[in-house]
């Protein structure tokens, strides 16, 4: 439909700060990144032009950097999928559990969103405490049975805290998010189930999935988005290894930039980074607003 | 199917003391396996809770409620064996328009070979069979109404279908065309059906027998017919018809009654009230005609002309009444006369009507 | 201030939504727009608000062209289907809001308040939020916004359509009045013919983004100018039966024949499409001056004071809606007898343009 709509465009003068402001926030401090990643330096402020070099290192798995990032990646990968297949099926049980009218209802929501108010980097510390296996609750039970965990040692035993730990931290969150999409169906769909016979899985299956599949959508993408970008709290809890183990992207990216100041790979790294996350979010955003269109359609 | 009958059935939200707490007034009905019923009220006329306590999902506070013989007060709404359609459309997204349908016969195991009988047989009474293989979701909100009315009536054997407000959002030009589809449905289907309305066209278009309901209370029982000749509470008279029922306030002795400074007479005696008794007149708009020559004078104070007839607005004294305008009668000025049907006036005391013998 | 409409358009892609519109509207005048759903009604009013912007044409308000001008440079208030209100503002400041817009002095507003509360009797209601009041009484608040803001041009779309009928009856008969004080130009679209006619004013029918036809209301009731202005303005559906004339005898149906009388015994030989409201036939046969056909009862529609019976006519191959006064109930399958009275049927062209009605000579 052509838009007829008469347009009164003196409301754009009220925009002017804001693209001032992000101006300054992020594209000036992106177009250094941008600068570093195709300039080497050798110190003393002097820079020359390097092309592509630094994004070549990051593709060949030759280069020490190469092979590095690209362990980081594939680690980081499998972490956000681990995440969101624990994640997303928990996250709709709990929600599922959760009371629909009463008085409980405030409270369980209080206890569910608790996780979600703890700083990173005080969760990073709590289960970093909690699974040592000398003082830690849960790392000290586990040796007291025998059974062989130690995060800082063994590299499974690394993964099963951190995702553990994620999982305690954000899947309140997605239960959260399906909670208010079920609040939104109404009650006759309940009463009309009821009365059409359909039993507890029925109704879930043919109600409540349908009903809630654009706010997981929307739960994925927030869900990806903070696994892919995870860092303080396994910096906090095994700092990234035992050895390699634990790093992922950004544990990998502080390491090259601020630890080695290689500036160069660090800022190609970066940008790589960010184009990844672009473009996932682009993907979800072009499937949503498909699918949104099919709808109305 | 079966009969449904409504033991004092009683209902209030909170702790009832007196008679105005009850949301619903005790009421004792018998609706007959087949009959076609309507609900017909203003909102917050009771209507709702008289459904929903049908439907199990409110429990009444008085009263007993049986199906046939069995008493189903707390029974729970799937144990109760009803149908029922709701205001808006309910419709299972991801399923076809013909899944739909089945949903109910499949939860309750029936053979494939007669679910698929029984749907095409429904769809065909609703003209779905078009739509049979398509995705339910893509539809209209009319199509989708037709869907959930079609899963309401797919089932042979309920007690009794529940309509509530079943066409809210049907667009009026094609409100008539459904009307007419559910009566005929109706009359092929052979259940027991109970529709809730504020819409007088719904209700006495579809239904044998209409409850009109007004605060928490049944007021009349009757066939359309019934409520439009003799209705038994003012508020019938009111709510009934387009205009509703006019009334007049006067004092009546034996067959005469004074208004206005003017007598009437009447086509009834009311030997069961006394002399000098204040009474309300109930005629009509369409029984009440605006004449040239005799009848009670008049103010006209607005001729409106509906095309199909003309009513003219007019005072009596300090009454106001509404009255037809007869064909072809031209009005002049504002002096008129207006004549009632004497077989169509009704009298009225603490707005219930009293019967009369006739002279 | 005079309206003119002039040659509107209205496309969007290939899609024609308004199609060469041209009205005059003058002050104190009531002007309904009379269509179904979707026939651009709400369109037509967003595009004389000032919502939307014509693909063509003009819009003239007192002599000035001001068909790109913004909604908030004209004077023009408008009331919708939905009750739209505040939530979070009281009775008053609801009904005040345009005037505190508009700067006015605090004596000003309460005056024209308190006016317009009193004409739409929501006086008791004016602390009160919107949420604890009846559909009715939230709708009138909404009137009354109108109605403050003196404007000169209110335009009203379906205001009445989602409340009850009750309600809808006393709000018709109110509403006219209530305005008609203002000067204001009154445009009220709806979608029921019953409406029209009790607003009175001029009705301008719409089918599909065209008028089809502009006049005093009840003359456009009664002399449709062509058979979509007929069907816009029948409520149940007109009746239609093609007919075609050779000589003295009208030939419709599967082969059957009729005398041509009354109105179609002079009209030349050639097809012609009959249109006819509820009331031109009539359950019950042996009445004379009308043409009897044998049918079947489909449904009656019982509107309270009146009974809509369809009766499935053989001869005719159709379903026709007869009017029954009263509260009658005919069983579906029932044998009836209808008769037409032909002195009250429209007679249009095949193409759909009217040719003779009732009071008019023939023209063709």
């Amino acid at each position: 439909m052509t838009d007829t709509r008469i347009w009164d465009n003196r409301a754009w003068f009220f925009v002017v700060p804001v693209l001032v402001f992000v101006l300054f926030s992020s594209l000036v401090p992106m177009m250094t990144v941008l600068n570093y990643s195709v300039q080497d330096s050798m110190g003393q402020n002097n820079f020359f032009w390097n092309g592509t070099g630094w994004f070549q290192n990051l593709l060949d798995t030759s280069t020490e950097i190469g092979k590095r990032f690209q362990g980081a990646l594939v680690r980081n990968l499998a972490f956000s999928f681990l995440v969101l297949a624990i994640e997303i099926p928990l996250g709709i049980a709990v929600s599922l559990c959760i009371p629909k009218r009463g008085w409980t209802v405030g409270a369980v929501l209080v206890i569910i969103a608790l996780p979600l108010l703890i700083p990173y980097n005080v969760v990073g510390v709590i289960w970093q405490l909690f699974t040592r296996t000398d003082i830690g609750l849960f790392g000290a039970a586990l040796t007291g049975l025998h059974i062989p965990f130690d995060p800082r040692q063994d590299a499974s035993s690394a993964w099963v805290t951190i995702v553990l730990m994620d999982v305690w931290h954000w899947t309140s969150m997605v239960a959260l998010l399906c909670y208010a999409g079920l609040k939104a169906i109404p009650d006759a769909y309940y009463q009309a189930a009821r009365i059409d016979g359909a039993g507890r899985w029925a109704v879930f299956a043919n109600i409540e999935f349908p009903k809630l599949r654009k706010v997981l959508v929307i739960a994925m993408l927030l869900r990806f988005m903070g696994s892919f970008m995870i860092y303080t709290e396994p910096f906090v809890v095994t700092g990234g290894g035992p050895g390699e183990a634990t790093s992922f992207l950004s544990i990998d990216l502080v390491k090259t930039a601020l630890g080695q100041v290689d500036l160069g790979n660090g800022a190609a790294m970066s940008l790589v980074y960010n184009l990844i996350t672009l473009t996932v979010c682009w993907v979800f955003f072009t499937y949503t607003t498909h699918v949104d269109a099919r709808e109305q359609a | 199917m079966a009969k449904i009958t409504l033991d004092g059935i009683g209902h209030a939200y909170g702790p009832a003391r007196t008679d105005t707490d009850y949301a619903l007034k005790p009421i004792h009905h018998v609706w007959e396996a087949g009959k076609a019923y309507a609900l017909l009220g203003p909102s917050g006329c009771g209507k709702t809770t008289l459904l929903n306590i049908i439907s199990g999902l409110v429990i009444p506070s008085a009263g007993r409620l049986l199906f046939d013989e069995r008493d189903v007060t707390r029974l729970s709404t799937e144990k109760r064996n009803i149908a029922q359609v709701f205001q808006f459309p309910v419709i299972y997204d991801t399923m076809t328009v013909a899944e739909n349908l089945a949903f109910p016969l499949k939860n309750r195991r029936m053979p494939r070979s007669l679910i698929e009988a029984r749907v095409c047989e429904i769809a065909a009474m609703l003209d779905l069979t078009g739509d049979l293989n398509r995705r339910a979701r893509g539809l209209t909100a009319d199509a989708k109404q037709k869907i959930s009315l079609g899963r309401g009536l797919v089932r042979s054997d309920v007690s009794a279908v529940l309509f509530d407000e079943p066409l809210t959002v049907i667009d009026p030009a094609l409100k008539w065309e459904l009307r007419s589809k559910l009566k005929a449905v109706h009359r092929a289907l052979d259940l027991l059906m109970i529709y809730v309305t504020h819409d007088q066209t719904e209700a006495l278009t579809f239904a044998d027998k209409v409850v009109v309901m007004n605060d928490g209370r049944a007021v009349q029982i009757g066939t359309p017919a019934d409520l439009f000749e003799r209705p038994e509470h003012t508020f019938v008279g009111y709510f009934i018809g387009s205009p509703g029922m006019n009334f007049l306030s006067g004092r009546l002795t034996g067959r005469t009654m004074s208004t206005e400074g003017h007598a009437l007479d009447l086509d009834h005696a009311y030997p069961s009230l006394p002399q000098d008794r204040a009474v309300k007149l109930g005629i009509r708009p369409d029984y009440a005609t605006l004449t040239a020559a005799n009848g009670l004078p008049v103010k006209v104070r607005r001729i409106d002309d509906l095309g199909r007839k003309r009513l003219a607005h007019v005072d009596l004294g300090s009454q106001p009444l509404v009255v037809t305008v007869p064909n072809g009668m031209s009005v002049e000025g504002s002096d008129a006369r207006v004549s009632f049907d004497p077989r169509r006036t009704h009298i009225y005391v603490d707005e219930q009507r009293v019967e009369g013998i006739a002279a | 201030m005079s309206f003119v409409l002039d040659q509107i358009s209205l496309r969007a892609g290939d899609q024609t939504v308004i199609a060469d519109v041209s009205l005059t509207l003058e002050p104190g005048t009531m002007n309904v727009l009379l269509g179904p759903t979707l026939s651009g009604k709400t369109t037509l009013m967003r595009l004389m608000a000032g919502l939307d912007r014509p693909s063509s044409g003009h819009l003239v308000a007192d002599g000035v062209d001001v068909t790109g001008a913004s909604v908030r440079k004209r004077s023009v208030a408008m009331v919708y289907q939905q009750f739209v209100n505040y939530p979070t503002l009281s009775v008053y400041e609801n009904i005040a809001s345009p005037l505190r817009v508009q700067g006015l002095p605090r004596a000003e507003i309460e005056a024209r308040v308190e006016r317009a509360a009193k004409l739409l009797r929501l006086e008791p209601m004016l602390k009160r939020n919107p949420a604890q009041l009846s559909g009715g009484q939230q709708q009138r608040t909404a009137l009354a916004r109108a109605l403050v803001k003196q404007a000169k041009l209110v335009l009203l779309d379906e205001p009445l359509a989602n409340l009850d009928y009750k309600l809808r009856e006393e709000l018709r008969e109110e509403l006219p009045r209530i305005f008609a004080e203002t000067g204001a130009i009154l445009v009220y679209a709806t979608t029921e013919p019953t409406e029209a006619l009790l607003l009175r004013g001029t009705t301008a029918t719409l089918w599909q983004g065209r008028v089809t036809q502009v006049g005093p209301t009840a003359q456009v009731y009664r002399q449709p100018d062509n058979l979509d202005a007929a069907r816009v303005f029948s409520d149940p559906p007109l009746n239609e039966l093609a007919v075609t004339k050779a000589g003295p005898m009208l030939a419709f149906g599967q082969g059957r024949r009729l005398p041509a009388e009354g109105l179609l015994s002079g009209m030349p030989d050639g097809a012609y499409r009959l249109g006819f409201r509820s009331d031109a036939v009539r359950i019950g046969g042996g009445r004379p001056g009308l043409l009897h056909f044998p049918g079947t009862v489909a449904v009656s529609d019982i509107n309270g004071s009146e009974s809509f019976v369809h009766v499935a006519v053989e001869a005719a191959g159709t379903t026709w809606v007869c009017l029954a006064d009263g509260v009658q109930t005919y069983e579906p399958g029932e044998a009836v007898e209808v008769g037409l009275a032909l002195d009250e049927v429209f007679v249009f062209t095949a193409g759909g343009q009217r040719v003779a009605v009732q009071g008019l000579a023939a023209t063709a």
